[in-house]
């Protein structure tokens, strides 16, 4: 594949990304030469209790969204068991604004195999699946080559490098959901199963994929393990702040002069990574407002941008670093379409299983859709509120959060745009008076 | 005792074992927590998130129906939180709801309706358009109205895990999601229908009911079902006179809500146009209406007449009439008419079972026992097809308790989806395999053996020796075919053992012989078809037959006599495990008398001394003279079943040779079946036994 990638900005930390603008980064040749599985080498001569330390003292966080630390999950996994234990790649990549897993599986694929063999090498597990999106027809075929060639070089299959350690791995393909990029949701997909979640607990470390224990982490996650093991946890723990070790991939879309993905430490500025790194707002606007991660997270308003990119500070600004996914909005963004355009998504990709995300995603997508076009009244945008409310932690999986959490931000921070749409609507909807409920009679 | 928690809901104090669901718990105090999805002894769903409760030091509400309780939880169930996101979920339900309730079948008795009245907002905020989608039928007993769903998944649940069958799943996604049939649109299964019944709104509706009726202008009637063995409890709406529907929805009995297709759907026999409504009566070479005066006092002056001149007597008796009738019928054959050339289709070895199990104490299983049993065996049964009941018993036991289950059958059966194993043999052969299966069986600790009719004579004996060399406790069911097949066999419509399984001084002749006995001078058939497959062989013969159809016999009758069915009468019936229940009356069918009725009037008009005919007083007697029936009253009184206590001595052999299974299915039923239109229109094959 043509590499498109400009060199690296000087603000950036390349880790993950250190091998993507060599010539042929995604062959097995290029990534051999340049320090391949050499961090899986390493993990071989050490035990599983000590790569797990290893990650742990990493700090290295869930690159998926919630931000679980990986050291501890891999450490859950009970490796007494006498059933299989399963090693699953998260590549449902569809958080609106998220784009990096991609770049890895296509640019440097084999980092990816590394770091799930150091995490099969962790619990003990002789087979693993990646599960990629089914829009990502392109890297499926790809990545199915990628296993292949593994596969030829014995560094996937029997007795890998002579080493004793066995590993089997496959590509899965979604077939379109944005549900099931959802852990348990994924799990019962790869099964071959409706794309719904499971109850939890159990957990996946307990009862995972066929009923096994399994470890599931981000394309990214895995993809970190191998410099972890390489460099030391150590190292990558202090790329970080504290509790938030290393570098993660940014994917830098909207109103920016050069969107992209960018590899930075956490806790880098917000302000610095969409000024510096992605060349500012572009056209010579001013900034709104900033979808921090992905479209689940909270916008923060332009003011309260100036913070750094890490787990917990952005959890203290109300939003959360998400899946690196940042789209930033300018002045003349219309938050009431964004907001519309978001829950035409959730309602979309709701998968129907419980009450309040079902039909609460619906219900608010219908009134956004009015709103817009300025069909509604002043109650309305208290409704869209108070059902976002209504939501909230009360769905069965967090795709129901998903959906309200942005909605709660964008109508509380910018209630002024939808209020202005419906006065300056020409037809402005006003209810007769009585209409909501019946009189009582005294 | 298991290990108990204390915890409390509600600022009262809790205790319950480990492991309790906080739904569970609260409801031993009293305290509902309103659910859709959670339905006992199904799989957790937490899907409509009605039973979220607030927990202390837990973060967000907490569904109900999913959380163990833990030590020193402290749990509220109506705190603000909580009776607003109640709210709110009601709300969120009723936006796509079509509210339809004015024409809805379930009105009266749905639960949305009762959860929207108890814990509803009042008041809607939505204004936007709803979601429509047409309503579809899946098949002619089953009707699906998407709008009205509120995914709670239970007709999912009952049909895979309750029927072992799978034909409904969940198609599309979001607000658009649906309940689909696997096979596309239509039903592929048992049309047990128990996914309508356990479907809390009215999307699921019931191709026999649907529009027919509100459920405040019936009358009902808790009885038992007249098809199978297996003695499910039912009610029955009864509107204008005829039933409408029937279910057991209030989960009495030993079946709880459970009934297959037979039990649900197939009572339309009942009512339909070729039942015999007035006596018929031989003239001229040809059947013509009379009244009852007339065909009574004909019966009554012929039977005299033949027994003042020592005639020879058949009287054959029905496997679907009461305790009381078949009482009643054969003292009426050994007193009154001094014969006991007197018997019944037999289907099943009870006598055999008895004798070799006397000495036994305890030994006889009833259908709950099933469900306890840590394993069973079945032998020679298509349960699913044949005992629908206690195949959803056995796979309920599995479900919840891990039964070991084993079957050897002449065919595929459908508990080999769960049997610890499944062993097909060619028919005769089932026994031989047994010893292979002894120490596996031993290991359980009790073992119920089930055994169909092609295990008699010799074979139940060799059976029984088998059990007892487990050195387990085992248990057996000697199945047989009809709703009261075990009456007619306790209650003596046997030519050589009379009420209780006493011997016959002096045995009278079987079915076949007195067929074909060519001096035969009248023939009295209750209740069943004999010239369906045999004819008669005597040519100058008096043959009176009461019946609800003009069946092959009742063609050949010289007089007909209507008589009602088990769903218009009171009475007992005997189930395949003896258990005793009571009959109630739904309907009346203009008329038609029941059988018991019958027998006394023409006793009286003979001027015999056979005892009152009020099924109360026969019972009584039963319960004096008959081995085994000294049942407890107040039990059968409401409702429940109690077991007949065994013949705990020897049991003479009764002609194994003339048992033959019925082999009616899940949608055949005898002649019954054959007058039920609904179950003749049901799609899948009727009459397929061991499909693989
Ligand atoms: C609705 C929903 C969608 C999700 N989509 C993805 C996804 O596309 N990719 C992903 O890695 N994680 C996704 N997640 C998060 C996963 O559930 C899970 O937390 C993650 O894959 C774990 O890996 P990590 O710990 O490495 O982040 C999603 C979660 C939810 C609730
Ligand atoms: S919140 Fe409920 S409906 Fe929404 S995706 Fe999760 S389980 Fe499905
Ligand atoms: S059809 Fe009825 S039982 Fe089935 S999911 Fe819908 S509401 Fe529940
Ligand atoms: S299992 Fe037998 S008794 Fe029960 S409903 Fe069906 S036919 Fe009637």
């Amino acid at each position: 594949m043509e590499n498109l990638l400009q060199e690296p900005h000087p603000l950036e930390t390349v880790l993950i990304s250190r091998r993507f603008r060599l010539e042929n980064s995604a062959s097995l040749a290029t990534f051999l030469a340049n320090e391949g599985f050499a961090g899986f080498r390493k993990a071989l001569t050490m035990t599983p209790d000590e790569i797990i330390a290893e990650v742990k003292l990493s700090s290295l966080r869930g690159r998926g969204g919630a931000g679980f630390p990986a050291g501890m999950k891999w450490s859950f996994v009970d490796r007494k068991s006498p059933k299989p234990k399963y090693v699953v790649v998260n590549a449902d990549e569809s958080e609106p604004g998220t784009c990096k897993d991609r770049v890895i599986l296509q640019y440097d694929p084999f980092r990816l195999i590394e770091g799930v063999l150091i995490a099969a090498r962790a619990i003990g597990s002789e087979r693993g699946w990646i599960y990629i999106r089914g829009e990502y027809r392109y890297l499926i075929e790809h990545m199915n080559a990628v296993i292949a060639q593994a596969y030829a070089a014995g560094w996937l299959g029997k007795d890998i490098q002579g080493s004793g350690m066995n590993f089997d791995f496959a590509t899965q393909s979604g077939a379109g959901a944005y549900e099931c990029g959802e852990e348990s949701a994924l799990l019962e997909s790869l099964e071959g199963k409706r794309g719904n979640p499971r109850l939890k607990p159990p957990f996946p470390a307990q009862v995972g994929a066929f009923q096994c224990p399994t470890v599931l982490n981000n394309v990214e996650t895995y993809s970190a393990a191998p410099d972890v093991i390489l460099k030391g946890g150590q190292y990558y723990a202090d790329l970080g702040t504290p509790k938030n070790g290393g570098t993660r991939l940014l994917c830098i879309s909207g109103h920016v002069n050069r969107p992209g993905v960018y590899e930075v430490r956490l806790g880098m500025n917000m302000l610095q990574a969409v000024n510096a790194l992605a060349g500012g707002v572009w056209k010579g606007r001013k900034l709104k407002a900033i979808v921090p991660g992905g479209s689940s997270c909270p916008v923060l308003k332009a003011e309260e941008c100036d913070i750094p990119m890490d787990y917990d500070s952005l959890a203290k600004a109300g939003s959360m670093l998400g899946s690196g996914g940042m789209v930033v909005l300018d002045e003349t963004t219309d938050m009431v379409k964004l907001l519309s355009r978001i829950m035409k998504f959730y309602a979309h990709e709701s998968c129907g299983w419980c009450i309040p995300c079902r039909e609460g995603t619906t219900w608010l997508k219908k009134i956004l859709a009015r709103l817009d076009d300025g069909v509604g009244s002043v109650s309305d945008i208290d409704t869209v509120d108070q059902l976002a409310v209504n939501m909230f932690g009360h769905t069965f999986c967090p795709l129901g959060d998903a959906a309200a959490m942005p909605t709660m931000a964008i109508v509380r921070k910018f209630r002024h745009e939808f209020e202005a749409k419906l006065q300056s609507a020409s037809q402005a909807f006003v209810p007769a008076p009585g209409t909501r409920s019946l009189p009582i009679v005294k | 005792m298991p290990d108990l928690v204390q915890l409390t809901i509600n600022g009262k104090a809790v205790s319950a074992p480990k492991g309790t669901l906080v739904i569970e718990a609260a409801k031993q105090v009293g305290i509902e927590i309103p659910a859709f999805c959670y339905y006992e002894g199904y799989s957790l769903q937490a899907a409509c998130r009605m039973c979220l409760v607030e927990v202390e030091k837990m973060p967000k509400l907490m569904p109900g129906c999913t959380l163990p309780v833990a030590e020193g939880m402290v749990v509220h169930t109506e705190s603000p939180k909580v009776v607003d996101s109640r709210k709110s979920m009601l709300e969120f339900l009723l936006t796509n709801h079509p509210l339809d309730c004015p024409v809805c079948d379930k009105g009266g008795e749905c639960e949305l309706q009762d959860m929207t009245f108890r814990y509803g907002l009042g008041e809607s905020r939505f204004t936007d358009i709803k979601q429509h989608v047409d309503e579809k039928q899946w098949s002619p007993l089953v009707y699906f109205d998407a709008p009205r769903c509120i995914l709670c998944y239970r007709c999912v649940r009952v049909c895979e895990e309750g029927m072992g069958v799978q034909a409904l799943g969940i198609g599309k996604r979001g607000v658009a999601t649906e309940i689909i049939p696997n096979a596309g649109d239509h039903l592929e299964c048992d049309e047990c229908g128990n996914c309508v019944d356990i479907c809390p709104v009215g999307a699921l509706t019931s191709g026999t009911y649907r529009y027919k009726s509100r459920p405040w202008e019936m009358n009902y009637a808790g009885t038992i079902c007249t098809h199978c063995s297996d003695g499910c409890k039912t009610t029955l709406s009864v509107r204008n006179g005829a039933i409408i529907r029937a279910n057991n929805r209030d989960r009495s009995g030993i079946n709880g809500e459970f009934l297959c297709a037979k039990g649900r759907f197939g009572y339309d026999f009942v009512h339909s146009p070729e039942r015999l409504q007035t006596p018929l009566i031989r003239k001229d070479g040809k059947l013509e209406p009379a009244s009852w005066s007339e065909a009574l006092s004909l019966v009554a002056a012929r039977l005299s007449e033949l027994k003042s001149r020592g005639a020879k007597f058949g009287v054959l008796g029905s496997t679907h009439t009461t305790n009381e009738e078949n009482y009643y019928l054969q003292k009426f054959a050994r007193t009154g008419l001094g014969t006991s050339n007197i018997d019944h289709q037999r289907t099943g070895d009870v006598p055999a079972l008895l004798d070799a199990l006397s000495g036994h104490e305890n030994a006889l299983a009833t259908v709950g026992d099933l469900y306890t049993a840590k394993s069973v065996l079945v032998i020679s049964s298509d349960l699913s097809q044949q005992h629908p009941l206690l195949a959803f018993q056995l796979r309920a036991n599995y479900r919840h308790n891990r039964a070991a289950v084993y079957t050897v059958t002449p065919g595929p059966v459908r508990e080999r989806d769960y049997a610890a194993r499944s062993v097909v043999v060619a028919p005769g052969a089932e026994l031989d395999l047994l010893p292979a299966l002894a120490d596996e069986l031993k290991k359980h600790g009790n073992l119920v053996i089930v055994f169909g009719p092609a295990i008699k004579g010799g074979a139940v004996h060799s059976l029984v020796a088998f059990g007892d060399s487990l050195g387990i406790p085992v248990k057996y069911i000697c199945l047989v075919s009809d709703s009261n097949s075990r009456g007619a066999l306790d209650m003596g419509l046997l030519p050589d053992l009379r009420p209780g399984y006493q011997a016959e001084a002096q045995p009278g002749l079987a079915l076949p012989e007195i067929l074909a006995a060519p001096d035969l001078d009248a023939l009295w058939v209750v209740g069943s078809n004999p010239f369906e497959t045999a004819p008669l062989a005597s040519r100058d013969c008096f043959v009176v037959v009461q019946d609800l159809f003009l069946t092959e016999t009742a063609q050949a009758a010289d007089v007909v006599l209507p008589s009602a069915s088990a769903y218009e009468k009171s009475g007992t019936v005997t189930n395949t495990a003896g258990e005793v229940q009571r009959l109630k009356p739904g309907p009346k069918v203009m008329g038609a008398k029941s059988d018991l009725e019958i027998l006394g009037l023409i006793a009286k008009e003979m001027g015999l001394d056979l005892g009152i005919w009020s099924s109360d007083k026969v019972f009584e007697e039963i319960r004096r003279t008959v081995r085994g029936y000294n049942v407890a009253l107040p039990v059968i009184a409401t409702g429940g079943a109690s077991p007949t206590t065994p013949v705990n001595g020897h049991v003479p052999a009764s002609r194994p040779d003339l048992i033959q299974d019925s082999g009616d299915t899940l949608f055949t039923s005898g002649t019954l079946g054959r007058y039920s239109n609904v179950l003749k229109s049901v799609m899948e094959a009727p009459g397929t036994l061991y499909k693989p």
